[in-house]
């Protein structure tokens, strides 16, 4: 299946931030920059992979986006694609806001895998899509990462996430904090097959996505800016009685902290990509 | 009593009143003995009627008893030999998490728990029982320590989530709950946990990734506290009921969705009212847990945990 298939419901959406905006400019033509509110073509966004031209912001992409970021063209096979939740907990006003984000984003949840290759490096990919439903876990997104773990593991891929999230899905309760055992049980089982995991943090990875998977791979990469962390930080300082710089939870600080390997730009992101899967090929391999 | 739960107070006035006319008995020629009678029937029928209709709530309110048992109440009644250990090597120890090894029907175990303090001073100093990322790295080096001794996990959880704080982000909460799920699900030796107050999301499941989990009836596990949720959802924190309905975080609520596997009955009023026989409660289904575990081999264990983990979903 080609990536173009897959995503062929998708809608315009998110260019334009504001309400005000949106009426006085036809949507899809223009984006602002929420880091320094400039303004440029939503071609000029494309060719710079969604990083602002004037200040350097990145801004979220969809998991179409990023697929199409990394891969070599037309080498995307998805994988689990129509996996969709039942709303187990029965919780009020599940299903509406569901089925808002399916229509918006054209996924059934907020997380797609496959395999492809990079500069011709076959890899697994998992990729979370922060439009949906903030890319929080609940059991698809669970199960999903874990049959993608296992796929990788049983085909020898590495797997390469990119991971972003709000954390775990509230309206699917324990079923959604369980996802944090099954995911990372799921990573060990890969890990003790010798598979490699690589993982890309982008904004924003927090909660229970961060306490779980996210942060067990063998390298840890994030995007410039990216929020990362646990607890939010509006319950940290309410906690805390105190305001927190903005640089609190940034990759930059992950890097400082020792919780991180390094801090790439997207513009590096593939060539990272490629000479890490070209050291871990499997041996013999040419 | 000092701490009367709202839903509880026609049961406290009744046995108020009860006990006024047995003083005024006592101390006159009157005799009320057949009022009496007739009222502690009617307290007889008021305790069986609230205490068996509890909602979501109202189970909330029990598991958040100032006077619940804690994870060291139930050490000292269910086991001998307790030494406990500190530490994380690493930074410091935390003692919103307590670790040791002692002997459970002569047999070694180690014990992890989240502890809670019984008053200001000792929540002060256990942080109110949510761990820094050290709290989570020393239960690891403790479990790590059971496997290479080959003895049984039992962990008590009891915590309103992990500490969120500037230290705790610093040094890595999420990397250490991440850490502890990955080794936990690999661990060779039985685990059994037990929620014993409330289970706060990854804080708690940061020690409780085991082949057994249990919960004390009114103890409660949610992946978000109900008011966090109320707030989210509704903008509301004063929604928390209801949200407390709609999360399904009830021991029966997550035994009817597979999640855990017992729900060990408390004495009538919740488990402050009669400790002993909340420990005899617990005592039963931990042996029996680790009669059926202890005879699994370390392959079964893994297998078993991951059928079991792996199934946890719905779509
Ligand atoms: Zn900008
Ligand atoms: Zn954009």
């Amino acid at each position: 299946m080609q990536i173009k298939s897959i995503f062929a419901k998708k809608k315009k959406y998110a260019a334009i931030p504001t309400e005000k905006a949106k009426q006085e400019i036809p949507e899809g033509l223009v984006e602002k920059c929420h880091n320094c509110s400039k303004i440029f073509y939503e071609k000029e966004w494309k060719n710079n992979l969604h990083v602002c031209p004037a200040c350097g912001a990145h801004h979220k992409m969809t998991a179409q986006q990023r697929i199409n970021s990394i891969i070599d063209e037309h080498t995307f096979e998805e994988w689990d694609a129509d996996i969709e939740t039942n709303n187990p907990l029965d919780f009020p006003e599940y299903e509406q806001k569901l089925k808002k984000d399916q229509e918006k984003t054209g996924l059934k949840d907020a997380v797609v895998t496959g395999k492809a290759k990079v500069n011709g490096l076959p890899t697994a990919l998992v990729v979370m899509d922060p439009h949906f439903r903030m890319a929080s876990m609940g059991a698809v997104v669970g199960e999903k990462i874990t049959r993608a773990l296992e796929k990788a593991r049983e085909q020898e891929l590495p797997i390469i996430f990119f991971t972003a999230s709000g954390g775990a899905r509230m309206q699917e309760g324990m079923i959604s904090l369980m996802q944090m055992g099954k995911t990372s049980m799921a990573v060990e089982r890969f890990n003790r097959a010798g598979g490699c995991m690589i993982v890309v943090m982008t904004n924003p990875t927090t909660g229970g996505v961060t306490a779980s998977f996210a942060s067990i791979g063998d390298y840890h990469f994030a995007e410039p800016g990216a929020l990362i962390g646990f607890a939010g930080r509006r319950i940290i300082e309410q906690t805390i009685r105190e305001k927190l710089p903005d640089t609190f939870q940034t990759a930059e600080f992950q890097l400082e902290h020792g919780q991180i390997d390094r801090v790439v730009k997207r513009s590096d992101l593939k060539k990272l990509l490629t000479t890490i899967l070209d050291l871990h090929r499997p041996k013999g391999d040419k | 009593m000092k701490y009367v739960l709202d839903f509880e107070k026609p049961i406290f006035e009744l046995r108020e009143k009860i006990n006024e006319l047995k003083t005024m008995t006592a101390a006159s020629e009157v005799d009320l003995s057949s009022e009496i009678k007739t009222l502690e029937a009617r307290l007889e029928k008021l305790e069986k009627d609230i205490y068996g209709h509890l909602n979501p709530w109202d189970r909330v309110q029990i598991a958040r008893h100032p006077e619940r048992p804690t994870a060291l109440d139930y050490i000292e009644h269910l086991f001998t030999d307790f030494i406990e250990l500190h530490g994380d090597r690493l930074y410091r120890d935390d003692p919103a998490i307590i670790t040791g090894i002692a002997k459970y029907k002569d047999e070694p175990v180690t014990i992890v728990g989240q502890q809670r303090g019984k008053n200001t001073k000792e929540n002060l100093y256990r942080n109110f029982a949510s761990p820094h990322p050290e709290g989570y790295r020393k239960a690891l080096r403790q479990m790590k320590l059971a496997e290479k001794f080959n003895r049984p996990i039992i962990s008590f959880i009891d915590t309103k989530g992990a500490h969120p704080g500037k230290g705790a982000e610093e040094r890595g909460q999420g990397e250490a709950i991440a850490r502890n799920l990955r080794e936990m699900s690999h661990l060779s030796v039985p685990s059994i946990s037990i929620v014993i107050g409330e289970g706060g999301s990854g804080g708690a499941l940061g020690i409780g990734l085991s082949d057994h989990i249990h919960m004390l009836e009114n103890s409660t596990y949610s992946v978000i506290s109900p008011e966090g949720a109320a707030s989210i959802l509704w903008k509301d924190a004063t929604k928390a009921k209801e949200a407390a309905l709609s999360l399904k975080i009830t021991s029966h609520d997550l035994r009817r969705l597979n999640i855990i596997d017992e729900i060990i009955p408390e004495p009538r009023g919740g488990a402050h009212r009669d400790l002993p026989m909340q420990a005899a409660y617990l005592d039963v289904y931990i042996e029996k847990s680790l009669n059926y575990l202890m005879k699994l081999s370390s392959d079964q264990l893994m297998n078993n945990r991951w059928e079991k983990y792996k199934n946890i979903g719905s779509f």
